[in-house]
């Protein structure tokens, strides 16, 4: 195929396009290393109250924090990735653009936004977790194949990450104003990825059906592995499933959107 | 370029389309209905058919420069999207080098290139070169080919300074030659070139107007260019269609235009003093009077000189000038009969 070649290349380029910005991602570390000291004390807090709560110590729900905090950006769960960019030129017909190319309009979109992914894991993500780490107490895994297992349910969350995002995104060809749509993502995928309260703090049938929604694996997921509290390999198939049905359904709204809907603008 | 261009074109002329030769596009009946649901009432819709397209048919030979012009709405985006493989064609029969674009959007992507003036295909955040770098990624051009077009682009359009500039920082002007070279470094062997001077100044259109003729005089690259500056047309287009409501016009020669949009010359003539109108001959009428100073109009097929001896045997004539009629009022006035119709 030699069409890998063209995706790395695109992936690249997200990532230099976001290295660019320098001030923004200082601003960004800034940001998640304090609402990281304003959770943790809160998580304090509640853990001196109701230890286990959740069947989490209070180290392991201090690391559950920061790692919130340093995959938040990288996930995109409280927006900013691809799709708003994307829903701007559906809405402005500079899809036009993207759809003659020889390339593929999902591929591409994937490819840009893993590249965003790592750069923001890596200059966003890193400082915070260091941070937390070095003046909490946090419970961190000894063995390199526990984390070797945590970085494939991180690279599986950005997968089931970019589905999700892509199908909303892909809804401005027939709402032309996604907005709505994003707040109502970024709602729940707040909510849902355990962003705000780990998912096994839930009680009863809402924990069962949150922890079995594709958000889940955008945070919960990588956070048990990396915590000794999942089987990787069930992880693994869990965020695998939700990762090849979301793709798959995005694939439909695609074929749909492209062949049916009117390219806008002049 | 213009031997690089010769060799693509043997290796990828196809042998099944013996006749792509002479019809490179072809359109026979094309049209485009879009559906659009007007919102009459709570929860009420109409549905209405627009017809962006309406039985489209003519064709275009490869070398060929052809203009394309229209009011806004008339039909030209949407036939370069039909081009382009991006719009379906609601009806009729639309090829471009023997493939229908639709169907096989992605192969026909490799012999084509497309500039959309009001659009970028360059990454707006990083540098120019990053841009080009994606390109070779995505037509899989081999190394050499690509370093060779990269090179003349970048001299006949002066990028050399420009290579390592974010894109969001170049000019408007600086921006269109950086998007006009991205769509040729893969030799396509035909452009489309939608509003390519649209917001540039005197200096930036000379030069892209430049670099387009000698284009297509070197290397014999195919244009289609729709505009709204009618000097790209003249400066550069042998051949004009002019397209309304989805319909074609005209389509010929840019002089023909005249007869077609039966153009009138101005005679203007300066009396001894305020006359009621001339009572000029057939064809030819009045159109204004201003003190001694009258204008008639005439035909443009029709000589000023019978006109011009009448009045001077029958009026005290003072001195006297014709005005050839410009292509702009004549596509106006064609528009606006249209429009009327």
């Amino acid at each position: 195929m030699g069409s890998w070649r063209l995706y790395v290349a695109v992936a690249a380029g997200g990532f230099r396009r976001y290295a660019t910005y320098r001030a923004a991602t200082a601003a960004g570390v800034f940001t998640n290393t304090v609402f990281g000291l304003i959770l943790v004390y809160t998580y304090l807090a509640l853990w001196d109250e109701k230890p286990q709560l959740g069947g989490y110590d209070q180290a392991q729900a201090v690391t559950f924090v920061w790692l919130g905090q340093a995959l938040l950006a990288a996930l995109a769960i409280g927006g900013g990735g691809f799709e708003d960019e994307l829903m701007e030129r559906i809405r402005s017909g500079d899809v036009a653009v993207d759809l003659y190319r020889p390339a593929d309009l999902q591929l591409w979109w994937l490819a840009a936004d893993v590249g965003r992914a790592l750069f923001q894991l890596l200059g966003r993500g890193v400082v915070p977790f260091v941070f937390g780490s070095l003046f909490f107490p946090v419970a961190l895994p000894r063995e390199v194949s526990v984390w070797a297992a945590f970085l494939v349910t991180l690279l599986l969350a950005m997968l089931v990450g970019f589905a999700l995002r892509y199908l909303v995104a892909l809804s401005a060809f027939w709402l032309l104003d996604g907005t709505g749509v994003t707040q109502m993502a970024w709602l729940a995928g707040l909510f849902c990825s355990g962003m705000l309260l780990p998912l096994n703090v839930f009680p009863g049938a809402l924990g069962e059906v949150v922890r079995a929604l594709p958000w889940s694996s955008l945070l919960q997921a990588p956070a048990d592995v990396l915590l000794g509290e999942a089987d990787p390999l069930g992880t693994y198939l869990f965020q695998a499933s939700w990762a090849v049905a979301l793709l798959a359904l995005g694939r439909l709204a695609q074929s749909a959107a492209t062949r049916r809907v009117v390219v806008q603008g002049g | 370029m213009a031997e690089m261009a010769k060799t693509t074109r043997t290796t990828q002329a196809d042998p099944v389309t013996g006749a792509e030769a002479s019809a490179f596009i072809e359109l026979d009946g094309v049209e485009k209905v879009f559906d659009v649901r007007k919102k009459t009432g709570f929860l009420k819709r109409e549905r209405r058919q627009v017809r962006a397209v309406d039985g489209l048919s003519f064709t275009v030979s490869r070398g060929e420069m052809v203009g394309y012009i229209g009011p806004n709405g008339a039909g030209k985006s949407t036939t370069i999207k039909m081009l382009t493989g991006i719009l379906t064609p609601s009806g009729g029969r639309l090829r471009v080098a023997g493939i229908d674009p639709s169907r096989e959007r992605t192969r026909l992507a490799h012999r084509i290139g497309v500039v959309f003036g009001q659009r970028t295909t360059l990454w707006w955040d990083l540098p120019l070169i990053d841009s080009y770098r994606l390109m070779h990624r995505m037509y899989r051009i081999p190394d050499a080919r690509y370093r060779e077009n990269l090179d003349r682009c970048v001299e006949l359009l002066q990028l050399a300074e420009l290579l390592d500039v974010p894109v969001r920082q170049l000019s408007l002007g600086q921006r269109m030659r950086g998007d006009i070279a991205a769509a040729l470094l893969h030799d396509p062997e035909v452009l489309y070139l939608d509003e390519p001077t649209i917001g540039l100044d005197v200096v930036s259109k000379a030069k892209v107007r430049g670099f387009l003729r000698d284009l297509n005089a070197e290397c014999g690259t195919t244009v289609l260019l729709t505009t709204h500056d009618l000097q790209d047309i003249e400066q550069l287009c042998s051949r004009v269609m002019v397209i309304d409501h989805g319909r074609l016009m005209y389509d010929g020669a840019l002089d023909g235009l005249h007869e077609a949009g039966e153009s009138e010359r101005t005679l203007v003539v300066d009396l001894e003093r305020e006359l009621p109108p001339i009572d000029a001959p057939e064809p030819a009428r009045v159109v204004r009077v201003e003190g001694p100073r009258q204008w008639l109009a005439f035909p443009a097929s029709a000589s000023a000189a019978g006109l011009v001896a009448r009045i001077a045997a029958e009026y005290p004539l003072v001195d006297l000038s014709v005005r050839e009629p410009d292509i702009e009022s004549v596509i106006a006035k064609m528009y606006a009969e249209r429009a009327g119709a």
